[in-house]
């Protein structure tokens, strides 16, 4: 970009080449008034406070939509421009209530501002008024608007169409009568707004204001978002010890100032009532509060006394994905060390093992291969198995870019007709578990038409014979059948996604959670490599990772066959290694998994387990067996900050603490090491996970002392070569991106460029296998689960906020209509679902969002828990349960249990 | 196909069309024509031919620009005189038809003109009528002479033989050719239309679209829709040498809905197009192609300013954005696009074909060639009428028009509709040209002429002005759309005697915030009425403030009414229609009427047959 000078009321602004002339000035620190111009947002130029005089031009262009050139000169803090701009604003105020000394913009208020720069004391103008004056719109349990304020600068509808993709909001009418609207005037909860608080957040005036932001913060605390692997950055406002708004960091690299609803309005569970305050200990059947050092002493005589009469393996611990780096670091530390058992696992488990497994095994490293904001910049966007806008909702925004502002392809093959398939020039709608079939006749397809990029193949990767021997009869007729997608859609896909210059693929749970899971992965790795789309910029495959530090968790050993940094236990090098540097004796077996940690506690096997910051009481599969597990256990430990299900089955329950109340480091999807900032003071005798997992060991006899969990990474460091340059010093405001293997090192953006990190890239051929479980006969319909965007995971946390459980009630069943009619179900009917394992209720949702023969839940609620029903078979290699494939029935109800609520 | 095969056949076409070997009769049923009864007169003539077996082509065709004289039929039988009659109605032509075919009877009481060679006693030629003498007829030529819906007319009078010429020349040289005639945008702003091309051509991009604005919505201005509904040819010919010229494969007509019969006979056209090769792939056999479609726009105002225009093109609200950057570097899209409007693209097919110093012949050094204008208002004679450039405005008003009608004095003339200004008496002899109209106050506009007699209301005609101007605001821009409500709150306030005199220098204030801030041309304009009355007749704005009343008596609010005693007989009309029952009296003596209940709602004045009530 060129260098370039203008010259501003005869003073000299150097700028970039492309820029506008309000943005030169603003980052010069010359003040030009504005009220429309919003960061992010394409140029408006509507409120027209930002006129200025320019030589040679006629008028009074507006700063913000001009751009500036060498040489320019603008008149800008001048007499006829200002009075201009002085009768502009007269003629806001003149429309505005003046009602500043009420209003919740009070002093936060840009017309307030500007009125004040501009020195307009009273109007001459005419008082002007809306006949009837506009009602405010409280329908959304967020915000409310207050079209009587508004000064229709239109930052709100250009978020919500611009950076959102969503447009529920329009300017309608026209002269006075202009408004913004959503479709036919109606209450903005009827339209397709998803709450975001973008509007909210870019409104200058109090037309749009968040219900529960009455009090202003006095401090703010930048730290990163505690739900999904997106891990944007946040802005906690504090006062009193409370978070009494939350914005999005605008300087985060990875959402730059956007939230989810989630992130803006989702954090009530923080404060709530419920939060555990002290330690409860089980006696006579029931929980009772205790203190810290009674209840300490009888975990440390509890778990000394299973491993001296059952041994170590008799142990097992479940870390946390909710958990920081540094606490998951400490839990497998104290497993390993201190028990000296490596059953040690987390909930990763259930949704990205196959990842772990799959790509380790094509590429060398199971992680996201290039970065979220690389997305924005692809041609062709493969999104498999990933409702992305609903479960990493801020990592959409960057596809919708692609689509919108760069022209990018996408193509979405998910049998859901999911909110992405909006965006996407095709979709595609495979039935559940048949992704291996798609992806090889996908393969097929390119091979056939000669689409391979055969010198990627030959110089970085092998074996790629026994692939396209594998594929060889895999043709898109033969999958069309298996998939139910035209044979000619298929083949539409795999040009698109082969021809275009650089082809990303993006996927979730759709492709990891199967019996095939590691296989669905490996065909993907296939794609890619077949197709040289990965080791370059704006390509690779990526897995969107689901709990904001799931990759945290793995990377730093929460896993029974790794120690911190993926490095195997069964490795002697490696295992000498960690004895020397945590002075112990370790394992050398690899533990035991999550759903093999139940069946052996359900066994008799496993006598004593710790749950730290996690629920399987909801979250694993096959719940009536999860159950009869954990009551039958000798003992069971839960560190939570709730008592959740799991909990309730406890014998001890430690009070933890939540992330807005410690420091410590997470690591999003795209591997970015980032910061959790201690915002407010813990509840009652509440106390972070690392203290409290010092503490244990300290009466473990195998003291682990740490004054801040920064001495903890630097730990880390020393043993994680991927993380051997990672500091809290360096790590600042925007993260750091491992590998990052030395102090120099500027972290890693994408993966596997020049070569792979295995050496080269392994193609594996994968033969299709159906589902572990189809329909039949007695269960005739497929369900498969996953996630709404108002609620998180098992809920635990989401439904201590109102509006997100009054937008998204228990329990629904999303179920097509041609299933609904022969099943005599109609919409909102309670209907009872039923598998083999057990049966729940839930509210009918009849919608074509379903694809015929399939029905969708969440997993999030308790009241009906789809994973009652779900199926506990297990892909071979990474011991994945299928939750995306069960065979149901389902019949209308004759009572609605009163738990399940309504639609 | 070759263009020469084309024009043979076009000829050979016209000649039938000229002397079919029998009786003639062609009708006006443009818009106008039908709004005056066109289609029923058609009616009867179909009717009354068959019933006395008149052996007769009936043809149709557009607008002559004599509105004030719709619906108007020509009739003639082989070899007599062609002549035309004016203000027909269903009655009126069946014995009009009789007479002439079967009786011989000319009756040359209810003739206008003629319009032939052959001439006809005591019925003056066409061309020699006041309203058509003073006139100059180059986009208007073929209006009310040719079929629209007939290719081969258009052919036949000269038509796409400019094409023909420009695809022997390089783009350079259309482009030079054009700047050379001094051609002006016809839709208001008046740019050059050859530098505005150049931009286009020199912007480098792989797509490129040629756009025609046919959105034309000033109240009273219905000169695009006449010249597409009598000659769409003309259009589609400029559009496809324009789009040769800046090198477009993709065009649009940007037309309103409201324009059924246009939308109409621009698809007929294109059409016919399409099959003579002049549209499409290979234009003429040509490596060229140019592909156009319609676009309906939905009624608003605002989208005939050119970036409202593209953004109701790409599926979205209609609102203007800044510019720079100009359409012709980021247009319709994100790709450079040149706009032109209906007029200005009529005259290129003639530039091309003639020359531009025929067409740079008329006119005035910067304001070269003729503008077509619809005259309306109080005014004899309305209609559509295109000058050379230069002429003054008394000789479009007293010349073209008549004058005005009813013995009344000429008080002001709107130009520019709604973005325009008044010009009055005192600048009557201002010629009509882009600058000389901008130093008046006034702008060419697209050209819209609203005559005003001492009737009208001055500041009564800006609030009518700004009233629109409010409603059809986009209300992107705080200016536009809260200083035009403003300044309507004020006129509103102002002609129902509530203003005070600060309101005169407030309203010139906002008007010059609003020109100065506005972000499009709609709101940059939308003073202009009120600073334009306000310069000329500020008396009339005192007149409402100080004495509270309305000199030219039309301000309601400022009315009182009151019953001459001597007059009234005590019918009780009034009683009866008054609807607050401010009126009171016995039968047949003297009513009185209550000032304080009166809501000068004017209902009395209206029913009294004996002037009895005295309105001042």
């Amino acid at each position: 970009m060129n260098r370039i000078t203008i010259t501003i009321d005869g003073k000299a602004v150097e700028t970039t080449e492309g820029s506008t002339i309000l943005e030169a000035a603003l980052a010069a620190g010359i003040y030009i008034p504005h009220l429309c111009h919003s960061p992010g947002l394409k140029p408006y130029g509507a409120c027209r406070m930002c006129i200025v005089e320019i030589e040679g031009m006629r008028g009074m262009p507006s700063s913000c939509t001009t751009a500036a050139t060498d040489g320019m000169v603008i008149r800008n803090d001048v007499e006829q421009v200002n009075k201009v701009r002085k009768m502009t604003c007269e003629m806001l105020i003149a429309d505005h209530p003046l009602t500043c000394l009420t209003c919740q913009a009070n002093q936060d208020c840009e017309l307030q501002t500007l009125s004040s720069y501009l020195g307009i004391q009273e109007s001459r103008l005419r008082r002007m008024t809306r006949d009837p004056k506009p009602e405010k719109d409280e329908s959304n349990p967020f915000y409310t608007r207050d079209l009587d304020k508004c000064i229709l600068c239109g930052n709100c509808t250009r978020a919500c169409h611009e950076l959102r993709g969503v447009g529920a909001i329009e300017i309608s009418g026209r002269g006075y009568r202009s408004r913004v609207a959503a479709f036919g005037d109606a209450p903005v909860l009827e339209s397709n707004c998803v709450s975001c608080g973008e509007c909210v957040d870019r409104c200058p005036v109090a037309a749009l204001t968040a219900k529960k932001e009455t009090v202003p913060p006095s401090a703010f605390t930048i730290t990163t978002c505690i739900y999904c692997g997106v891990g944007c950055g946040l802005s906690l406002g504090t006062r009193s010890n409370k978070i009494v708004q939350v914005l999005g960091d605008k300087e985060s690299i990875v959402n730059r100032g956007s939230l989810c609803v989630k992130g803006r309005f989702g954090l009530d569970f923080v404060s709530s009532e419920d939060r555990l305050t002290t330690p409860l200990i089980r006696r006579n059947g029931q929980l009772e509060e205790a203190d810290w050092d009674e209840a300490l002493g009888f975990v440390a005589e509890k778990l000394k006394a299973i491993k001296e009469e059952h041994g170590s393996d008799a142990l097992a611990g479940l870390s946390s994905a909710k958990c920081t780096n540094e606490e998951n670091y400490l839990f497998q530390k104290f497993f390993r060390a201190g028990l000296g058992t490596n059953n040690v696992d987390h909930c990763a488990r259930l949704c990205h093992a196959s990842t772990v497994a799959g790509l380790a095994r094509a590429f060398g490293s199971g992680a996201m291969t290039n970065s979220i904001d690389e997305l924005e910049y692809a041609d062709c966007i493969l999104i498999i198995g990933s409702n992305t806008t609903e479960a990493h909702p801020v990592l959409a925004l960057k596809i919708k870019a692609a689509v919108r502002s760069h022209g990018a392809t996408l193509v979405v093959a998910d049998p859901r007709r999911i909110e992405m398939t909006q965006f996407a020039s095709l979709h595609i709608r495979q039935r559940s578990g048949s992704d291996v079939a798609l992806i090889n006749a996908m393969l097929n397809v390119i091979i056939e038409e000669k689409l391979l990029n055969e010198e990627f193949i030959n110089s970085r990767t092998e074996d790629f014979d026994k692939v396209r021997e594998c594929v060889a009869d895999n043709t898109p007729e033969w999958a069309e059948p298996i998939t139910g997608v035209a044979a000619e859609d298929i083949r539409t896909a795999a040009r698109a996604y082969a021809t275009a210059q650089r082809s990303s693929i993006v996927y979730s749970m759709g492709i990891t959670q199967h019996t095939t899971g590691t296989d669905n992965v490996l065909a993907l790795a296939n794609l890619a490599m077949l197709t040289g789309n990965v080791g370059k910029e704006s390509t690779g495959v990526n897995p969107l990772r689901g709990q904001n530090n799931v990759q945290g968790a793995c990377d730093l050993g929460a896993l029974p066959n790794v120690y911190p940094g993926y490095q195997k236990v069964d490795d002697a090098e490696i295992h000498d290694k960690f004895e020397a540097a945590w002075e112990a004796t370790l394992s050398d077996q690899p533990g035991l998994t999550v759903t093999e940690i139940i069946n052996a506690a359900a066994e008799g096997d496993v006598k004593g387990l710790y749950v730290m910051g996690e629920n399987p009481m909801l979250s694993d599969p096959n719940l009536n067996h999860v159950k009869e597990a954990l009551e039958s256990i000798d003992f069971l430990c839960v560190q939570d900050i709730f008592l959740t299900e799991t909990a309730r089955l406890a014998d001890v329950v430690l009070p933890a603490v939540s992330f807005a109340e410690k420091d410590g480091t997470y690591t999003n999807t795209e591997r970015r090491v980032q910061r959790v900032r201690k915002a407010i003071d813990p509840p009652g005798q509440a106390r972070a996970d690392w203290k409290i997992l010092c503490a244990l060991a300290g009466r473990m006899e195998y003291p682990m002392a740490y004054e801040h969990p920064s001495e903890i990474m630097d730990e880390i460091a020393d043993v994680t070569p991927i993380y051997g340059g990672i500091s809290y010093p360096r790590i600042g405001k925007v993260g750091l991106q491992w590998p990052c293997p030395d102090k120099d090192h500027p972290g890693t953006v994408f993966l596997h460029e020049g070569e792979f990190k295995r050496g080269k890239g392994k193609f594996h051929p994968t033969p299709f296998r159906a589902a572990d479980e189809e329909p039949d006969s007695d269960f005739p319909l497929l369900l498969t689960t996953g996630r709404y965007l108002y609620h998180w995971h098992t809920r635990t946390m989401t439904s201590r906020t109102e509006g997100l459980e009054q937008i998204c009630p228990p329990v629904p069943v999303e179920i097509h209509p041609e299933d609904a009619a022969r099943e005599g179900i109609t919409e909102g009917a309670t209907v009872e679902v039923s598998s083999r394992r057990g049966t729940i209720h839930a509210n009918a949702v009849v919608t074509e969002r379903s694809p015929l023969g399939t029905v969708f839940m969440a997993f999030h609620f308790h009241e009906g828990a789809a994973n009652t029903l779900t199926n506990d078979a297990i892909d071979p290699i990474a011991k994945i349960p299928e939750y995306k494939v069960c065979a149901v029935k389902i019949k209308a109800a004759a009572d609605r249990p009163a738990e399940i609520g309504a639609i | 196909m070759n263009f020469e095969d084309i024009r043979k056949r076009a000829l050979q076409e016209w000649q039938e069309f000229q002397d079919p070997g029998k009786a003639r009769i062609l009708i006006g049923t443009g818009t106008c024509g039908r709004a005056a009864g066109a289609d029923q007169v058609l009616e009867v003539i179909q009717k009354t031919i068959v019933e006395q077996d008149i052996e007769a082509t009936v043809s149709e065709t557009g607008c002559i620009g004599l509105c004030y004289a719709e619906p108007l039929v020509e009739l003639q039988k082989p070899n007599g005189p062609r002549v035309l009659y004016g203000n027909l109605t269903e009655e009126s032509i069946g014995p009009l038809l009789t007479d002439f075919f079967s009786g011989d009877d000319l009756n040359t009481s209810m003739a206008l003109a003629t319009t032939s060679a052959v001439s006809a006693d005591d019925i003056p030629p066409l061309n020699e009528l006041p309203m058509l003498k003073p006139q100059v007829r180059v986009v208007l030529k073929n209006c009310g002479v040719i079929d629209p819906e007939n290719i081969d007319h258009y052919i036949a009078s000269g038509g796409y033989a400019g094409l023909d010429k420009a695809l022997q020349m390089e783009p350079e040289q259309i482009i030079a050719e054009v700047k050379a005639s001094g051609l002006r945008g016809r839709g208001g702003a008046g740019f050059s239309t050859g530098t505005k091309w150049e931009f286009c051509r020199r912007a480098e991009s792989d797509i490129k679209y040629m756009i025609c604005n046919a959105d034309e919505g000033d109240p009273g201005a219905f000169m695009d829709r006449s010249v597409i509904e009598s000659d769409p040819h003309a259009v589609l010919e400029g559009l496809i040498i324009a789009a040769i010229a800046i090198g477009a494969e993709q065009g649009y007509i940007y037309v309103r809905a409201e324009y059924p019969l246009a939308i109409q006979r621009l698809e007929t056209a294109m059409e016919q197009a399409r099959q003579n090769d002049l549209l499409g792939d290979h234009i003429l056999g040509s490596d060229l192609n140019f592909h156009l479609q319609i676009k309906k726009g939905a009624g608003a105002f605002v989208c005939g300013e050119e970036t409202a225009l593209l953004a109701s093109i790409e599926g979205t609200r209609g609102m203007p954005r800044s510019r720079p950057p100009f359409p012709a570097q980021s247009g319709l899209y994100g790709k450079p696009t040149n706009i032109n409007n209906v007029e200005t693209l009529a005259n290129v097919p003639v530039i091309l074909r003639e020359g531009s110093d025929q067409f740079s012949a008329q006119g005035t050094e910067k304001s070269r060639g003729t503008k077509t204008f619809a005259l309306a208002g109080k005014v004899t004679r309305t209609g559509l009428v295109e000058v050379p450039l230069g002429i003054s405005v008394r000789d479009i008003v007293f010349g073209i028009g008549g004058g005005i009608p009813g013995g009344k004095e000429f008080k002001a003339v709107q130009t520019g509709g709604p973005s325009g200004g008044c010009i009055p008496a005192e600048l009557l002899d201002t010629p009509v040209d882009y600058e000389k109209l901008a130093e008046a106050g006034a702008i060419m506009g697209s050209g819209g002429l609203v005559v005003m007699d001492e009737d009208t209301c001055m500041v009564e005609i800006a609030r009518y002005f700004v009233n629109f101007t409010q409603e059809e605001s986009c209300g992107k821009c705080v200016p536009c759309r809260l200083g035009t409500h403003q300044m309507l709150q004020i006129l509103q306030d102002i002609t129902s005697g509530g203003g005070s005199l600060d309101d005169i220098a407030l309203l010139e204030e906002i008007g010059h915030s609003v020109r100065l801030g506005s972000l499009c041309g709609l709101g940059q304009t939308a003073p202009n009425p009120v600073l334009t009355t306000i310069r000329y007749f500020r008396d009339e704005y005192e007149a409402h403030i100080n004495d509270s009343t309305c000199p030219a008596g039309t301000c309601e609010r400022l009315l009182s009414y009151s019953i001459l005693p001597d007059n009234c007989v005590g019918c009780g009309a009034c009683i009866r229609a008054c609807p607050v029952e401010a009126i009171t009296g016995e039968k047949k003596e003297p009513h009185l009427l209550g000032q304080a209940l009166c809501i000068k709602c004017g209902a009395c004045f209206d029913v009294c047959k004996f002037d009895a009530v005295l309105r001042e």
